[in-house]
């Protein structure tokens, strides 16, 4: 709906009141106000500091295992007889997905702002087992909201945060999901102002979250045009993810966006089709609206309300979009696209057989979109997908859709 | 529009007494039972009211708002019904102001230009937009202002002295001081400490300053009105409908008396505060 003019870099954003074009900006209640812009001087400060890179630098390779493994998925490639595939490979990540990136470099913010007490949301468990892993390290009380929905069917991810010291508390407003949970955490946060850090897990939000998160997770693009370089000696021709929040994929393409011979996806999560009301695709089937302290695509009806989504993913069951998405697609520089909930069954399943990875439902949509494209492709083509994470938390959701009693 | 706004606070100034602040939301639990309420309200001794716009995902809310907006929304409400709300009240009353308060998105959505012309044409004099800081202002605040529609800030205990004069520079009609960080609903806090927020937020502004957050009976009516120029009731209102509806969530034949009840004790509150004050 906005056209743009043609930026001279996609990298510049956001501007210093946290906009990316129309999108973006700090829409959030008084109180939190001054809590956001003392986080925006904290972060400028960090990101200059060298001490404060050189800590992540060494927890990324000593505790998250960075850089992860650029893979040549051969078989997969043979399979579909087009483009060449390669997977940056995040689900080998401590704790198994992208997550950890972010929230490490959060963490030490956090001990930076000289907060006690974190808080977060979470929707599939990821980011709440990440949040959890770091509040266990830095040895710092930690609370996770989670819709009851997903509590329910992600039983293995709140166990594991409860290991993990953390408390889970069930959301039960709402459809007890992802929004809902999101909701939770700020109204905790703006009543424990003082001694709280949210540590958000999504490039979404108010200024500087989205801004903060996108460079936490950018490493994964970095660590790919280096790794291709060696591999290939030239940049991808594709690049493929996943979008819910749309952390993991800001984080790939980001590096990539001023490359214009690299073309760049994102899949959403189509649910069950965009022609009924069961899907999470905010950019594809939504309309611009105020959500969570940002303006980005939503889901929504005429009225301004915000509509339930539905993904068998967990992960991607957010009826928003961090808000350089939005100023991506409208830009049209990143395409992006829908996958449905059978698609990327079938694509976990594919995976699973050929080549031995079982991958998350929600990297699963962005592979079922590579199955799409790469044998339409030439050979001497590549593609990028971000496997951002591994499928361990999802075979029981995955049983269950197959119909097959564990 | 704003001349009725400052013609009651000056009313109320001339009696010497804060003005009641009563919020509930548009809609709750059906249209035409919230209009009732809205009538009875100014009746049963409120001075201005505040006409909740819901929405479906009240961050700043607690529990009672929330199943509020969710009551409403599950009964038909819009936005465009909210107005109609203030439209149909402006036949029987044209003294007592009326402010939309909720979230921008529902706002957004209608169209900035458009909800302006609409609110104003129905004798609407405020908003309070929940996630419009300062810093947003472009999008509502100063389009507001310059249509003569008052913006109305919320002040917390957040808000520090650098920031103070920020929050106050486009705000119009009265202060909204929110007596504590958190959500609606919340435990009332000392007293005390209300006083001297609102000293030194008046000594940046010669703006009325309201006060809400915790006030649910008469006796706390009373001593927030000591130290301030209002007194915001919501939460306590919004469960006071809460308690009267059936197990359907249908109103029953006791709901609109019931709030004028609540509200007329408030009301007694608010009329002794300055007479005790001045003891």
């Amino acid at each position: 709906m906005n056209q743009l003019l043609k930026p001279n870099s996609f990298r510049a954003g956001p501007d210093e009141d946290g906009r990316f074009g129309i999108f973006g900006g700090r829409f959030v209640a008084e109180t939190l106000m001054p809590l956001i812009l003392d986080l925006q001087d904290h972060w400028t400060n960090a990101k200059t500091d060298p001490a404060f890179k050189q800590e992540l630098d060494w927890l990324n390779t000593h505790y998250i295992g960075r850089p992860s493994p650029l893979y040549f998925a051969e078989r997969m490639t043979a399979e579909l007889g087009g483009a060449k595939i390669y997977f940056k490979r995040d689900e080998l990540n401590h704790t198994g997905s992208h997550k950890i990136n972010n929230c490490v470099g959060q963490i030490l913010l956090a001990k930076r702002m000289g907060k006690t007490r974190i808080i977060a949301e979470t929707g599939a468990g990821q980011h709440g087992v990440a949040t959890a892993t770091v509040a266990a390290r830095f040895n710092l009380p930690c609370i996770v909201y989670m819709g009851a929905t997903d509590i329910e069917r992600q039983a293995p991810n709140v166990f594991r945060m409860k290991l993990l010291g953390a408390e889970v508390r069930p959301v039960t407003s709402g459809n007890g999901t992802l929004k809902d949970a999101m909701n939770e955490a700020l109204r905790d946060w703006v009543t424990n102002v003082d001694s709280t850090y949210y540590l958000i897990g999504t490039a979404a939000g108010p200024h500087p979250y989205p801004e903060m998160v996108r460079d936490f997770q950018s490493v994964i693009g970095r660590e790919t045009r280096e790794q291709m370089q060696e591999r290939e000696g030239r940049l991808p021709d594709m690049l493929v993810a996943a979008v819910g929040g749309g952390s993991n994929a800001i984080g790939l393409f980001h590096p990539f966006l001023d490359d214009p011979t690299v073309q760049i996806v994102g899949v959403e999560a189509g649910g069950k089709g965009l022609d009924t009301n069961e899907h999470c695709a905010s950019l594809t089937a939504g309309a611009p609206g105020v959500l969570h302290g940002n303006r980005t695509y939503l889901l929504q009806d005429r009225d301004g309300q915000i509509e339930e989504g539905h993904s068998i993913s967990a992960g991607l069951d957010y009826p928003g979009i961090g808000p350089e998405h939005s100023w991506l697609k409208d830009s049209g520089r990143v395409d992006y696209v829908a996958i449905t909930d059978r698609e990327a069954l079938e694509a976990f399943q594919f995976l699973t057989r050929v080549e031995g990875i079982i991958p998350a439902l929600e990297p699963s949509h962005a592979l079922a979109e590579v199955m799409k494209r790469a044998p339409k492709m030439d050979k001497d083509q590549i593609i990028i997908m971000n496997l951002c994470g591994r499928g361990d938390k999802d075979v029981f959701t995955a049983a269950k859709a197959l119909g097959v009693e564990l | 529009m704003t001349a009725r706004m400052d013609q009651r606070f000056a009313d109320l100034k001339a009696e010497g007494r804060p003005a009641l602040v009563t919020y509930f939301m548009g809609g709750d639990p059906d249209y035409q039972t919230s209009l009732d309420i809205m009538k009875a309200l100014p009746r049963a001794g409120a001075d201005i009211i505040e006409l909740g716009m819901p929405f479906s995902d009240p961050m700043a809310d607690g529990p009672a708002i929330q199943m509020a907006g969710r009551r409403a929304l599950d009964a038909g409400q819009t936005l465009s019904k909210t107005i109609d709300l203030a439209r149909a009240f402006r036949e029987t009353d044209q003294k007592t102001p009326i402010v939309l308060m909720g979230y921008y998105n529902p706002i957004y959505r209608y169209g900035v230009e458009r909800f302006l012309d609409d609110a104003l044409e129905a004798g609407i004099d405020g908003l309070i937009v929940v996630d419009l800081p300062p810093e947003m202002d472009d999008e509502l605040c100063l389009p507001a202002l310059a249509k003569d529609v008052n913006f109305i800030r919320l002040a917390t205990p957040t808000t520090d002295a650098k920031r103070l004069p920020m929050v106050l520079r486009n705000t119009s009609g009265f202060v909204y001081y929110v007596s504590m960080n958190g959500i609606t609903g919340s435990a009332l806090p000392d007293p005390s400490g209300i006083g001297e927020a609102v000293t030194r937020i008046k000594q940046h502004t010669d703006l009325p300053v309201c006060v809400g957050f915790g006030v649910k009976t008469a006796e706390h009516a009373r001593r927030i009105g000591m130290a301030a120029d209002g007194v915001v009731v919501g939460t306590a209102i919004v469960n006071q409908i809460a308690n009267t509806l059936d197990a359907q969530g249908r109103a029953s034949a006791d709901t609109v008396e019931s709030v004028a009840t609540l509200v007329r004790g408030l009301s007694t509150g608010v009329r002794t505060a300055r007479l005790d004050a001045a003891e």
